[in-house]
């Protein structure tokens, strides 16, 4: 893959970056029709001892690098202000810092531009809940310093009916480590764009991700892990179930190693399964090497239904087969949902996954 | 007292060629309390037997008759088989990822007996099946069959068999993988579990060596789909010597 120039060209799905997405149902948010609103609905929860959130206006924040994205690129021009959370270096946050937006209305876009800045050897867990109606463009920008540790859950629990663009763009210096748990649950149309640049030797990051389309949701993944330093570490890995009529998921996994990224050692793997017929799961890991000097470089993607032989198993133990389907399920998850690593969130995720295994039917 | 009572059972596989016949017309009658071994060679069809009496959706029935008590098992939904006391040990127990034993033994007995159980009767109840059969207690909490050795996978077998308490248990050749000290282990297992519920075993098996442990009142040979010999232990005793070259080929 090469890294396009910037381009201001409304897409129109013939581009590979939007060839999967239903561009009618974009509101308008990709050629520029769509009507865009003042509303700034992020706001911090909880703060804590050297985290500062603050909205910074667009000329005295730091610049975002460059993307391709038309829609971000409409962001950037359209959004006054920078949510800014900055955790000063040398700073261990205990506590999860969480960010909430619940931005009501579905008649009006909002362009929203947020920047978390993690000084150097600074440590934190920051949660960002989207609930509510939402019809929103979202360019966010991870910074991080050298030697510092961000773990980042975004959880999209979308009324039905929102759409949600977003980049999530991580850069991260020396010896840093991010740690992303993607969460897709709720909304119409939700297309995530989580993208890492490693800029310092000895970074690492962990994508992380579960989905659950039903009838009529799609949600897309797009994620790109720019190595272009040397002896950087990525690991991603992707969940997802999908059940009912045209229920869609998609997810790309762009590695790119550049010449320049010897030792490097990634792996990405997606996981799909389909509970019910007339749902569409695509699935694309793709990675481009330059060097061969590396420490290993890997993909898998599989996408499958319901294994006979482990609901026999269970089914012959007494559980009945939708107990069966809910505790297979439920074990799919379990490995990423585990990470986010707070019960309450944790329990909300797996009864709201029993629900939309329910709602489809099982 | 139970009764399981298998009548000129017939059943057959759908592969790419059209159903094959694998069964041809079982009979054979287990009670509580009775322990009975299926001896015989690789493929004569001991596994479909199990797997067909418990339900697995990979075999079609096409003759015969299966009751427990005088109950139609073959109308029956697998869990509904489990319910009316049936259990099957597998020969290969299968992975679920991201299950914990401690949550499907829970799901398990919830099913199987109509309520939950009362949180620490249970929670001793699983201690000591675990501790009789020498199993750390860590295994808890690991996934279900994930990453088990082969005599973990069988212990772990042998303890839902204990915990959930059936009235007529297969199992399927319980014995394979096992070394000398497990295979002790694993059959006091099953006899603590005949002794304590009247249990009647079908036992399924290769070889004679577990029979040193749990001993058959009944041994049947099988080969060619049906049970081609019958008689007590002394019939194991002549199969050891022997094997099962007169029966092959028939």
């Amino acid at each position: 893959m090469s890294l396009l120039t910037t381009n201001y060209l409304t897409p129109t799905g013939r581009e590979e970056a939007w060839r999967f997405t239903p561009l009618k149902r974009l509101g308008g948010l990709h050629d520029g029709t769509a009507k865009v609103g003042d509303r700034e609905s992020l706001s911090l929860k909880n703060g804590a001892p050297g985290v500062k959130f603050e909205r910074i206006s667009r000329e005295l924040a730091a610049s975002p690098v460059d993307t391709d994205d038309v829609v971000i690129q409409r962001v950037r021009e359209g959004a006054h202000n920078v949510a800014t959370l900055t955790i000063a270096a040398n700073t261990e946050v205990a506590e999860t810092i969480t960010l909430s937006r619940s931005s009501h209305g579905l008649d009006s876009a909002e362009f929203s531009r947020v920047r978390i800045e993690l000084g150097a050897h600074a440590r934190a867990t920051v949660i960002m809940e989207n609930t509510g109606d939402a019809f929103l463009a979202e360019d966010v920008e991870f910074a991080l310093a050298p030697g510092s540790n961000l773990t980042f859950v975004s959880l999209q629990e979308w009324n039905t009916g929102s759409t949600h663009l977003a980049k999530h763009h991580a850069i991260v210096d020396r010896d840093a480590t991010f740690k992303s748990i993607t969460v897709t649950v709720g909304g119409s149309l939700v297309r995530l764009l989580p993208s890492v640049e490693f800029i310092g030797q000895g970074a690492s990051c962990e994508l992380l991700g579960v989905y659950f389309a039903t009838e009529g949701q799609f949600f897309e993944h797009r994620m790109f892990v720019d190595h272009k330093v040397r002896n950087a570490k990525s690991r991603v890995n992707y969940k997802g179930a999908l059940a009912g009529q045209g229920a869609h998921t998609v997810w790309i996994g762009d590695v790119f190693i550049r010449a320049a990224a010897e030792g490097t050692d990634t792996y990405e793997l997606n996981r799909n399964l389909l509970l019910s017929d007339g749902a569409r799961a695509d699935s694309v890991p793709n990675l481009e090497i330059e060097t061969g000097e590396i420490v290993g470089a890997g993909h898998a993607s599989t996408t499958g239904r319901f294994d006979d032989e482990q609901l026999f198993y269970l089914m012959s133990r007494g559980i009945e087969l939708s107990d069966a389907r809910r505790l297979v399920v439920r074990g799919f998850f379990n490995e990423i949902v585990t990470e986010i690593g707070d019960a309450v969130i944790q329990d909300r995720l797996m009864d709201r996954i029993d629900c939309e295994l329910a709602k489809a039917g099982s | 007292m139970s009764t399981l009572e298998i009548r000129g059972l017939q059943v057959s596989v759908n592969t790419d060629a059209g159903a094959v016949e694998i069964l041809n017309g079982v009979d054979l009658t287990i009670k509580s309390g009775e322990t009975h071994a299926i001896m015989g060679p690789n493929g004569s069809g001991k596994s479909t037997l199990a797997y067909s009496i418990a339900g697995h959706p990979k075999y079609s029935i096409t003759g015969g008759t299966v009751t427990l008590d005088g109950v139609d098992l073959l109308e029956m939904s697998v869990d509904e088989r489990a319910k009316a006391g049936l259990f099957l040990a597998m020969q290969y127990p299968v992975e679920v990822p991201g299950v914990s034993v401690s949550n499907f033994l829970r799901t398990a007995v919830t099913a199987l007996r109509g309520e939950a159980p009362k949180l620490r009767t249970w929670t001793g109840e699983v201690k000591d099946a675990m501790e009789a059969l020498k199993m750390d207690p860590s295994f808890a909490t690991r996934n279900v069959n994930e990453g088990f050795s082969g005599g973990e996978k069988k212990r772990h077998e042998i303890m839902q068999l204990e915990l959930l308490k059936p009235k007529i248990a297969i199992l399927d050749e319980t014995d394979s993988g096992l070394d000398v000290d497990a295979l002790r282990i694993v059959s006091e297992g099953v006899v603590r579990a005949k002794e304590a519920n009247n249990l009647g075993v079908l036992l399924i098996t290769h070889y004679t060596r577990i029979l040193r442990y749990i001993k058959p009142d009944f041994v049947h040979v099988f080969a060619n789909g049906k049970i081609v010999e019958e008689g007590g232990p002394e019939l194991a005793e002549k199969l050891e010597a022997n094997g099962y070259a007169e029966y092959v080929g028939s």
